[in-house]
């Protein structure tokens, strides 16, 4: 087991950047959306519209924290934390380069996989909080998308650890030496792909808070800094799903030249990009097509994608034979 | 699912295009000569105030934004004492310069008119008066019209015919 040799300058460190990463893609998100809808974006308030950040930010903080007066008080605000610290943990076993992580966890697949799980109860608290009705329905969209999405979400995965024998995320990294698992294992880096835009709620599949339907779903309530956190919230998880793509399916920080945070860091933006252009591009599915997807089309593939590498990998084992 | 994977193939390639975003403040966009902008009143060819203060752009304004007063000067010349359009309430529909029967009062080409107090938006005769004929350059109501004034009595004006003598209509 990798340890850092600076425990307190890592979590530090990581917690800076997940943050500065999260707030940044707020310009970013629109840059790229904009970039891809033939537009500017935000290009007028500093270099290249990077100071909007700042802006919205002090905006943000300056507006009326409003709490309704039928809403249930202490769910109401503990919800929106729940979110920020849930994704913040999993960034806690996220391996950013040889040296670089806070836990090194032997279970580090397992804990991101229960965290995300925790992450649901942020939505359907502040859903059933609210009190109202636009609110419960995008909670409990959220609720039933992110189980049912959940369920192979952690079997894709199974195929990484049987290659890896590990679900230590730095060993897994390590198994990858030789051949990133995008190639063995590339129906479950689509399967995690989907799953991931799922869990985080990002367009194509923002039914919890579809804007055209039930106003603004599970947060309609919401404002001020804890509609932030929210925010903060989800583009935290767009940053970890996008880390975790790179971390199991691409190698984490390995690559030739550059050093190894800078291809970590590559491998994540290049995946944040795409999951941006995955909203710049695609609708959104009514709510009974995403549970059939689920599942009748995404659980019989990963349990198909787990048989196959299974029986691929205990035909392979030395010292094994049928 | 092909047409998914197609689709995002599509929209990323939109990054290569031509941006539809007139970046304003530094470039304007064109607008045309006749587009429905600030109101001005224009003036005849030789100078003199084109409106006669008829009040029927007044009444027409679905807005009520134009409030004139009519007088008379020693000629026997209709003109309008004050004219005030309030253009906070002005929706530029262009009815005004469509019911002017002198085409004094003319929409313009010219959109930029923020003020940061109300009461600037409430533009006076003074504020609306150009020096210039505005879009119709040759036009000079009182030269076409069927009018007297002082030093033009009726039928000497251009494209004018004399008035018929009454009497030679009798039986």
């Amino acid at each position: 087991m990798m340890t850092s040799p600076y425990p307190v300058a890592t979590i530090i460190g990581i917690l800076v950047a997940a943050l500065t990463i999260a707030s940044g893609l707020i310009w970013l998100e629109r840059r790229l959306l904009a970039l891809w809808q033939d537009r500017y974006g935000p290009n007028r308030v500093g270099p290249f519209g990077l100071l909007q950040v700042l802006a919205d930010m002090i905006k943000i903080f300056f507006k009326e924290d409003w709490i309704p007066p039928f809403a249930d008080k202490a769910v109401f605000i503990i919800a929106p934390a729940v979110i920020v610290i849930t994704v913040l943990m999993s960034f806690a076993v996220l391996p950013i380069a040889p040296g670089i992580v806070v836990a090194d966890l032997n279970i580090g697949l397992l804990f991101i996989l229960a965290m995300s799980s925790l992450g649901v109860y942020s939505v359907v608290l502040a859903g059933w909080s609210s009190d109202n009705k636009y609110s419960l329905i995008g909670a409990f969209r959220a609720a039933a998308q992110m189980l049912s999405y959940e369920v192979f979400m952690g079997l894709s995965l199974m195929g990484v650890v049987l290659l890896a024998g590990s679900f230590d995320l730095v060993q897994i990294v390590e198994a990858q030496r030789h051949i990133w698992f995008i190639i063995p294992q590339f129906l479950g880096f689509v399967l995690f792909m989907i799953a991931g835009v799922a869990e985080t709620r990002r367009l194509p599949f923002d039914l919890p808070e579809a804007e055209s339907e039930i106003v603004a779903g599970f947060h309609s309530e919401y404002s001020g800094m804890k509609f932030g956190m929210f925010f903060v919230g989800e583009y935290l998880g767009v940053t970890l799903i996008s880390a975790l793509i790179a971390v199991l399916f691409f190698g984490g920080w390995l690559g030739p030249v550059l050093p190894p945070v800078l291809w970590f860091l590559l491998k994540t933006f290049f995946f944040i990009c795409f999951f941006i252009l995955l909203r710049a591009s695609l609708p959104r599915p009514r709510f009974d097509q995403l549970m059939n997807w689920g599942w009748k089309a995404m659980l019989p593939l990963s349990l198909v994608n787990l048989l196959v590498t299974g029986a691929i990998a205990i035909a392979l084992s030395p010292g094994r034979s049928l | 699912m092909l047409s998914i994977l197609r689709t995002i193939w599509d929209v990323f390639l939109h990054m290569f295009h031509r941006r539809v975003t007139v970046q304003y403040p530094e470039e304007k966009p064109y607008l045309a000569p006749r587009y429905r902008g600030r109101i001005i009143l224009s003036r005849d060819p030789d100078g003199g105030e084109r409106c006669v203060a008829c009040y029927l752009c007044a009444v027409v304004c679905p807005v009520e934004c134009i409030a004139l007063q009519a007088t008379e000067d020693t000629s026997g010349r209709r003109y309008p004492e004050f004219f005030r359009i309030n253009f906070s309430r002005c929706i530029f529909c262009g009815f005004c310069e469509d019911a002017c029967p002198t085409y004094a009062i003319q929409l313009t080409p010219d959109v930029e008119m923020g003020e940061y107090k109300r009461p600037n938006l409430v533009y006076e005769k003074e504020d609306l008066l150009i020096s210039g004929p505005g879009k119709y350059p040759d036009y000079n109501f009182w030269k076409v019209s069927g009018v007297a004034i002082g030093g033009k009595d009726k039928g000497e004006a251009e494209r004018e015919a004399p008035p018929a003598d009454l009497h030679t209509l009798l039986p």
